[in-house]
């Protein structure tokens, strides 16, 4: 039996050790936000923060996940309003949206770091992070007014 | 009894981890409303109080239902659209609620694709949003006993101003829905001065849902009782099983058993490709169940195809005379004559769409009836299809439309949604068809790969005297019809027979091939091959003559005048020729635009940096395109800025228009970059990220400026439009800081590290 906890909330899991967490978040336990993009870690689509720290959950077994505190988008902020998502409306980043929430996790992990990211900062913390639509010029510029709400 | 529904509005939606949202999979309890029943196939707008169209619905408590027939896969056009019916409705955008129209022909045409929703639906919206004011105030009239000449609307009131009298629309939506619908000649439409969002714009209706996870997309419709499948399909187009053993398959915990899928009678089409599901308890168990099976194949004639070996092909054929799809004088007489002649081959491969929604299809078959739920460009295709494959009436396939995680022509082709609906049909139960991204990269429906043999006889100050084009490449039509070879009119109107120089003589011409994989649509199509060809060469030309790239365009392109396209087929993306002509004037306005925005011809470059131009028409819009690159001496190429003009007639969305603007230039990024799709012995070489690799935020233009040219001209596309003169213009910035000249996509070729 694995323990975790998802958003502040217990959570036990008796399944395959070797399933991905983002399967058992998506599956499981219904929370959709974070999306399937490769399965391999390569486009961070399934990004969510395990004890802090932004994380691949396609390519995190359950088994290391284990007594971890996982956040998804669904608990990153309560009302939806943390200042990542408020700039990301703010400067209309969203195209097709599906790999916002992994972008917009991996963003505000970022500026937990870093109070104020340079370009080659963001770049060095994006990259990992898939965009087909093509946001990347909006992100940047995102990022750096999430920065300075959080200044 | 439940019903599983798709409801787009907030109002039946109340706690649970979905339930919240934009576009929610919702299961309700089926009640009575205002009238009969709600079938599936109803929307609210159909049983709001007044429900002139379709396409819209206004309740007593004064919401305006919208429907958006239209499938929104990050273009915003699911806003943009309802937009225009709220702007002649004069309606309060905050009191619009837009729901997604399932797949029915009665919207007309669903699929979308082909840059041309706001096109084509925008008379019928803002005729929608017209009829409904006018019953409006027909009513209030009425009820006044003034005449209905005296009145007008404001934002969500019909006002009599010389009794300074006002009524909300739902006060008034049961009184006029008692008056006649009338006929188009009755209803005006607003002019110009008085539009409140046409031409200034919206943000997604979805934003939200979109930044807190909320949204729901294909990959997150869930229905009670579903089961998931992986499917094991043919390495090889036209393959079919031999035999296979599942022993290994059955032992992996989740997995409940594995189904065999028909492999497709040709032409594929939108069929499945056949195989092997693997139907499990989680997508993850049946994705490891799908990596034990051991399947023999029978892998078929298509077993031979090998990218090198074609690309030979290709090119051999494009240098021999071909069919001749367009002519002006006798280039051969002159070519015949000697002097100066300029030859090259360009050359683009297979391009895979990869949109960062992997193919998914949830689907119920019961009582008779298939229920879908899917990304899907195209619903009606959806229905086709799964009428086909099961054996059932179109009207009995209801198509749910999901919110598309991106599509760029993939998700017009439904051969995943049939393959949903055909495992449930097997399996009495819901079935969730999960693709991974090696499907997703493996059995693409992709962009042609193509050969350009370009050919000019320079005359007096390096101009052509002479113009020789062929395109070679397998057509999309060989999804359809096994014995398609030649390009259709339909692709090759896109950048090829419409080359809008002013030349006295010029040929183009298009040659056979054969196709071993799927052909499909994507983002601006067959535009990408020949803006590259025809773009570049002009490049090339210019620097031959040691003329500025910039002024040997404008001189190529000629004085403004309208394309005479006699003795041609030119479909015109169809749209008549009245309306939309072929304007080179309106080109040479866009090139001339963007050379003064980024300041062409006045920025110093230094050793290692350098500009490209390149201007295209597509989807009915003029595009011009300025690119700077970076060159370092490790071979990195930066791109730190582009600018882009545009002519797309009037413009509903700017700043939509700029985004889709914006993304072209990062999508063709990528298909300058790295974008290559290869077969050895009939299979794809390519499978994820690692070997198909996009462009990401460290490799894409620092900075893209969008400028929009003012115009009352009727709208045309801006989805795909961007994308070739970005490529052709890119590459021609590669030749400017490096000179070496990139004729060959992408440029891992070029030897550029």
């Amino acid at each position: 039996m694995i323990q975790l906890k998802v958003n502040g909330v217990e959570q036990s899991f008796s399944g395959e050790s070797e399933m991905p967490l983002l399967w058992y978040l998506r599956d499981i336990l219904g929370l959709t936000g974070s999306k399937f993009g490769c399965g391999v870690g390569l486009c961070g689509a399934c990004t969510v923060h395990v004890n802090g720290q932004a994380t691949r959950s396609c390519v995190t077994t359950m088994a290391n996940a284990a007594g971890k505190e996982v956040t998804t988008i669904e608990g990153l902020d309560k009302n939806g309003l943390h200042p990542v998502q408020k700039a990301w409306m703010q400067i209309n980043v969203p195209q097709c949206g599906y790999c916002q929430v992994g972008q917009i996790m991996q963003a505000a992990a970022l500026l937990d770091g870093k109070k104020k990211p340079t370009d080659q900062e963001i770049d060095e913390a994006m990259s990992g992070n898939i965009c087909r639509c093509g946001t990347y010029q909006r992100i940047r510029v995102a990022i750096k007014a999430a920065a300075g709400e959080m200044a | 009894m439940s019903e599983i529904e798709n409801v787009s509005r907030r109002r039946f939606l109340a706690g649970g981890v979905i339930a919240a949202g934009a576009l929610v999979l919702g299961v309700r309890f089926s009640r009575a409303r205002l009238s009969a029943e709600k079938l599936p196939q109803d929307t609210n707008a159909d049983h709001a109080a007044l429900h002139p169209s379709v396409y819209l619905g206004i309740d007593p408590d004064g919401t305006v239902w919208i429907v958006a027939s239209r499938s929104e896969m990050g273009t915003t056009s699911r806003t943009t659209l309802p937009l225009v019916v709220a702007d002649e409705l004069d309606a309060d955008w905050k009191r619009v609620k837009i729901e997604q129209a399932i797949g029915d022909k009665r919207y007309g045409d669903q699929n979308t694709d082909g840059s041309h929703s706001i096109r084509s639906f925008y008379v019928a919206m803002r005729e929608a949003g017209a009829t409904a004011r006018f019953m409006l105030i027909q009513a209030a009239a009425h009820q006044w006993g003034v005449p209905a000449a005296q009145c007008e609307t404001d934002l969500h009131v019909v006002v009599h101003r010389s009794t300074n009298r006002k009524a909300p629309y739902g006060d008034l939506a049961i009184a006029a829905a008692k008056f006649p619908v009338p006929a188009k000649e009755q209803v005006k439409l607003k002019p110009k001065s008085a539009w409140r969002y046409i031409g200034k714009g919206e943000v997604s209706y979805d934003l939200e849902a979109l930044v807190t996870g909320k949204a729901i997309y294909g990959m997150d419709a869930r229905a009670d009782g579903m089961v998931y499948a992986s499917v094991e399909r043919p390495p090889v187009l036209g393959g079919k099983v031999k035999s296979y053993d599942d022993k290994e398959t059955l032992k992996v915990a989740g997995v409940r058993q594995t189904v065999p899928i028909d492999p497709f009678k040709p032409p594929p089409a939108f069929q499945p490709l056949g195989g092997i599901a693997v139907i499990a308890d989680n997508t993850w168990a049946a994705f490891q169940g799908r990596k034990k099976l051991n399947i023999a194949w029978d892998n078929g004639p298509n077993e031979t195809y090998n990218s090198d070996a074609y690309k030979n092909e290709l090119r051999a054929t494009s240098h021999n005379p071909c069919k001749v799809v367009r002519n002006i004088g006798d280039a051969d007489a002159v070519f015949a004559k000697g002097g100066k002649i300029h030859e090259a081959d360009y050359y683009v491969p297979l391009l895979a769409h990869a949109a960062m929604e992997p193919l998914v299809a949830l689907a119920e078959f019961k009582d008779g009836k298939a229920t879908l739920w899917t990304p899907t460009q195209n619903p009606q295709a959806v229905q086709d299809i799964v009428s086909k494959e099961l054996g059932i009436a179109k009207e009995d396939v209801i198509c749910h439309v999901t919110l598309l995680g991106g599509g760029f022509g993939r998700k017009s082709k439904p051969d995943y949604a049939a393959e949903a609906a055909v495992l449930s049909k097997k399996m009495g139960k819901p079935v969730k068809v999960v693709w991974t991204r090696e499907d997703d990269i493996k059995f693409d429906y992709y962009n042609a790969v193509a050969s350009m043999y370009m050919k000019a006889a320079v005359g007096a100050n390096g101009k052509p005297a002479a113009w020789l084009q062929r395109s070679v490449f397998p057509p999309i039509p060989s999804i359809f019809d096994v014995n398609a070879v030649y390009g259709d009119a339909a692709h090759l109107q896109q950048g090829w027979t419409d080359i809008p120089y002013d030349l006295p003589n010029l040929r183009v011409e298009n040659g056979p091939a054969k196709a071993h994989v799927r052909i499909g649509w994507l983002r601006s199509v067959a535009n990408i091959y020949h803006a590259f060809g025809i773009q570049c060469f002009t490049d090339e030309l210019a620097h031959a003559a040691g003329r500025d790239p910039l002024d040997y365009l404008l001189d190529v392109i000629g004085q403004p005048r309208t394309i005479d396209f006699k003795g041609v087929e030119y479909p015109n993306y169809g749209a008549s020729m009245e309306a939309y002509p072929w304007e080179t004037g309106r080109l040479r306005h866009v090139t001339e635009l963007v050379a003064e925005k980024s300041a062409w011809g006045k920025r110093k470059h230094a050793k290692g940096t350098g500009v490209g131009i390149a201007a295209h028409r597509s989807f009915l819009t003029y595009v011009a395109t300025v690119v700077e690159v970076e060159v370092n001496d490790q071979g990195e190429v930066r791109i730190p800025r582009v600018d882009v003009a545009l002519d797309a007639g009037l413009v509903v969305n700017p700043e939509a228009t700029r985004a889709q603007f914006e993304g072209a230039a990062v999508f063709g990024t990528s298909v300058v970059r790295s974008g290559e799709i290869t077969a050895t012995k009939g299979v794809i070489d390519q499978s994820n990220f690692q070997d198909y690799p996009v462009a990401r935020i460290n490799e894409v233009p620092a900075q893209t400026n969008v400028y929009i040219v003012d115009s009352d001209a009727p709208p045309a596309g801006v989805g795909e439009p961007g994308v070739p003169p970005f490529i052709a213009a890119f590459c021609n910035a590669i030749f400017a800081a490096t000179g070496k000249r990139v004729r060959d996509l992408p440029i891992t070729k070029l030897g550029l590290s």
